[in-house]
């Protein structure tokens, strides 16, 4: 039961600007500006961008600003912003075969149709702390070599992958109707894409350590960035917004096969705005272990549990719930405490009255 | 609503303007001239697009988050109405790119391709090739070692 | 495209549909009172200008709209392009509807679980049967003259039934709108 307090607002509006001052810091010291988040701090921006699940790059730096580089609490600013504008509608689906590619791997495949690229990949480096880091300099340049189509594309022809699958129906929108289970993969995706990246890390190596094993492997990781189109009735077409980056993961899993069809391998995917690798990893790994049930698989280990997994990988869900226990709750408190005494009571009562009787028997 | 018939030029167009980032866009726009008689007829207005995916990349669509976009429509004097759609908030290059959007329908339609959209594209296509050149300059080719026989 | 589509809409759309809004609700919380919409909208013929102000701020992108056959295809288009609200032929699917006579079949009442996905009709019609109100908003009982026939009052009674699912019905007529919510009972004076 929630009981309303009253109180406290010369004390809120004062550590309020306790909070400004702590969060500027120094006054000595340059403040930040959102220019430097954007390009200095890019993939913090990203992370606020994937799980506040909006895309825009100087919002998601003032969050990060304002938050005082809280990456939760930007999230949080970022979903409060986003309830304040009108749908103008859903974009085109996205086609990351035509990606303008920044960074693309692959662990199966060594000779891919475009080739590898690393990209500026933290992978490689040796992990110190370079107290003065390195200028960037001249960067090196070659020709590119020609189109990078999708590594499951070029393998899928052969049958020894699993298809994309099929459907062009309307997907489901979290953000419009509550999530119910059983939820279809297209809700999973989406509550995947958004969610945190430290729960479905956790998740994804949960399964690499036995819990919903899959035997992955990383059929490709690109990340780069793709046009976004919109598809406007007074013109009668689809219409160019821009461009916005984004990873891909396709992971390759272990096979299935059936009497009719012969074995392949099955596929995870994880699709995330930014340069999220990690992120889109787990989410790959993550959506393979949902579909365990769709495949035949035993369904045990928490990373199988659609709902489990589904309804604790919001962060902002997740932090409200457990911060809000924070909150004055003097009365529920009190009740319970009420209740203890009275306990308490009850049991010296009846000490006592054992205590007389067997005094009484002596 | 009846739709009217998809015009690949135009389409092609928009999609150049909405690339072009804001100061080259302003630019544009600062030394056209004379600048049309126009009115701004609805917007800009910021709002959200939510973007979808594929899954498994070509698969039944899925929602991957949201976007901000601004969209303006103007109408010049002339009777030409000009579409702009871009991602983000700034109603100042939704409104340029309708500007140019109208404007390319109208007499001024070869003057928009000379003076705006030719350069905004080499311009665009010139920055791209920068970056895939650097992107290519990563590129990897692993081998396998063979193992020893002993 | 037709100049009359792209005209029309709100000078400033948030201060205009805020009043407009604000009429709306008031008239839905004192069934039966004319409240006044002050904002100036211009849609096409035969669609009024309060009406068409109650579709601009009502309206969405997410909102499906069905609209009268009297209404043809200038007011259409100036409707999505105004809006956003895609217009559907399917009363079913419609979250708005704007009527130019009083016939509520077909349209969507809400769940039990959601009633507050049913459907709002705006009816728009002049004329003055008497009516007596009553339920929440109306203290014992309100007279109003509405454009309604007086065997309205059983169609509305059905409606009420419902509740808590059921239809909201919004009267727009050149002094203003008048709310009749799904609570309000309508009990006809005139026979």
């Amino acid at each position: 039961m929630y009981v309303a307090v009253k109180g406290g607002e010369a004390a809120i509006r004062n550590a309020h600007r306790l909070l400004a001052k702590e969060r500027r810091g120094d006054p000595d010291v340059p403040a930040l500006t959102v220019a430097q988040i954007a390009g200095q701090l890019s993939l913090a921006v990203d992370r606020v961008m994937a799980e506040g699940s909006l895309y825009d790059v100087e919002l998601a730096a003032l969050a990060v600003r304002q938050a005082r580089g809280d990456l939760i609490e930007a999230i949080f600013l970022l979903r409060a912003y986003r309830t304040t504008l009108p749908r103008l509608g859903a974009s085109e689906p996205v086609d990351t075969g035509k990606m303008v590619i920044n960074r693309r791997i692959s662990a199966t495949f060594k000779d891919l149709p475009g080739g590898q690229v690393l990209g500026p990949t933290f992978d490689y480096t040796h992990r110190l702390i370079e107290p003065e880091l390195q200028e960037p300099g001249e960067v090196a340049t070659a020709e590119p070599v020609g189109e990078s189509p999708r590594v499951t594309d070029v393998l899928g022809h052969q049958g020894l992958v699993e298809a994309d699958g099929e459907g062009e129906g309307e997907p489901g929108d979290l953000t419009r109707e509550p999530l119910d289970f059983p939820a279809g993969r297209d809700l999973r995706l989406q509550a995947l894409a958004r969610g945190d990246e430290g729960f479905l890390l956790a998740l994804a190596y949960s399964t690499q350590r036995g819990y919903g094993g899959t035997h992955p492997f990383v059929g490709e990781i690109r990340t780069g960035d793709v046009e976004v189109e919109l598809f406007v009735p007074e013109l009668g077409f689809a219409v160019t917004l821009g461009a916005i980056t984004l990873t891909e993961c396709q992971m390759v899993n272990q096979f299935k096969g059936s009497a009719t069809v012969p074995p392949q391998f099955t596929r995870g995917y994880g699709l995330v705005f930014g340069r999220i690798e990690r992120k889109a990893m787990s989410m790959a790994l993550v959506d393979r272990a949902l579909r365990a049930e769709e495949l035949g698989e035993e369904k045990k280990a928490p990373a199988q549990d659609e709902e489990f997994v589904l309804a604790h990988a919001d962060n902002v869900q997740a932090t409200g719930f457990v911060e809000h226990l924070k909150l004055p709750h003097y009365v529920d408190f009190q009740a319970e405490l009420a209740m203890i005494r009275d306990m308490r009571a009850l049991q010296e009562r009846e000490r006592r009255r054992a205590a007389e009787r067997s005094e009484a028997a002596e | 609503m009846s739709h009217p018939r998809p015009d690949p030029a135009r389409r092609e167009a928009l999609a150049t303007l909405a690339r072009a980032d804001a100061d080259r866009l302003k630019a544009c726009w600062e030394a056209f001239e004379p600048k049309p008689v126009h009115r701004v007829v609805k917007g800009p207005e910021t709002g959200l697009v939510m973007v979808r995916g594929r899954t498994g990349g070509g698969g039944a669509p899925f929602n991957v988050g949201e976007a901000t976009a601004t969209r303006c429509v103007v109408r010049l004097a002339t009777g030409e109405v000009g579409f702009g759609h871009v991602l983000g908030r700034d109603g100042e290059r939704a409104r340029f790119v309708a500007l140019f959007d109208a404007l390319g329908q109208s007499e001024h339609r070869d003057r928009v391709t000379r003076e705006v959209l030719v350069p905004l594209a080499a311009e665009r296509a010139a920055a791209a090739h920068r970056k895939a050149r650097e992107t290519a300059a990563t590129r990897v080719d692993f081998f396998t070692m063979a193992r020893g026989d002993d | 495209m037709d100049a009359a589509v792209l005209e029309g809409g709100f000078a400033d759309a948030a201060r205009d549909s805020q009043s407009t809004f604000r009429a709306i609700l008031s008239a839905l919380s004192e069934p039966g009172t004319v409240h006044p919409v002050t904002a100036v909208a211009a849609p096409p013929a035969p669609l009024g200008p309060a009406a068409g102000a109650i579709l601009l701020t009502l309206l969405d992108q997410e909102t499906p709209v069905w609209l009268a056959p009297a209404f043809g295809a200038p007011v259409r288009e100036w409707t999505t392009f105004q809006t956003g609200a895609p217009v559907t032929e399917d009363r079913a699917a419609a979250r708005f509807a704007v009527l130019d006579t009083p016939d509520l079949a077909g349209f969507d009442r809400g769940s039990d679980a959601y009633p507050d996905r049913s459907a709002t009709l705006i009816l728009t019609a002049d004329g003055a049967t008497p009516f007596a109100l009553a339920g929440p908003g109306v203290d014992g009982r309100r007279a109003a003259a509405l454009p309604l026939p007086a065997a309205f009052a059983e169609t509305w009674a059905e409606n009420r039934a419902l509740f808590p699912r059921g239809l909201d019905l919004l009267i727009v007529g050149g002094e203003g709108v008048i709310g009749l919510p799904r609570t309000t009972e309508l009990l006809c004076t005139s026979r």
